[in-house]
């Protein structure tokens, strides 16, 4: 029972992250700040979620795959925040010339 | 619980419906390539809260799978359109 409230806490506040992650996207005037705004604010929300899904997770290799699915998520999508950001980088910069 | 989870789950589909907008309306194609990553992480999400409220250990599988498609997705799209850069940017 204490899981299931630990577990309810923890998934809110990884939907507020979410929910943050997109208005930044919806939102921010910048193709750096939209950049910004998802990558990290999505990652800690998945981060969040993973950890309440853990909670209420009765088998041990579950909870693993779980954490390894987050790894794999972050390491991902802060590498494409990279590309994407080096793509960025250089698209202005072919203009102006 | 489950009706937690599928209400949280229902939640982050309205993420990915709102994040459409950005994707119809970014005016170029690095916002829309940013919004398909938006797309990959919730898509994680939801598929790994829906693997715990119906008690289907298999669409964790399918999580693991976007992960990794979603870093494909976008270094496809890096590598396919750099090369024009490349020529006129930095040349050797």
């Amino acid at each position: 029972m204490i899981f299931d409230i630990i577990s309810i806490i923890l998934c809110l506040a990884g939907a507020f992250f979410f929910l943050g992650g997109t208005v930044g996207l919806l939102r921010f005037p910048d193709n750096y700040s939209r950049l910004h705004a998802l990558t990290k604010a999505d990652n800690l929300g998945l981060g969040f979620i993973v950890l309440g899904l853990m909670f209420t997770s009765s088998a041990l290799p579950e909870i693993i795959k779980m954490g390894l699915i987050w790894l794999l998520a972050l390491v991902g999508s802060s590498s494409a925040c990279y590309f994407i950001g080096h793509y960025i980088y250089r698209l202005p910069s072919q203009e102006e010339e | 619980m489950q009706i937690f989870y599928l209400a949280l789950a229902c939640f982050l589909l309205l993420n990915i419906l709102a994040g459409l907008w950005r994707v119809m309306q970014g005016p170029t194609p690095a916002d829309r390539m940013v919004s398909a990553q938006l797309f990959g992480t919730t898509g994680v999400a939801i598929l790994l809260v829906l693997a715990q409220a119906l008690e289907a250990p298999y669409i964790r599988n399918a999580a693991l799978l976007f992960a990794l498609l979603m870093i494909m997705a976008v270094l496809s799209f890096v590598r396919k359109s750099t090369p024009k850069q490349g020529q006129t940017g930095d040349g050797p």
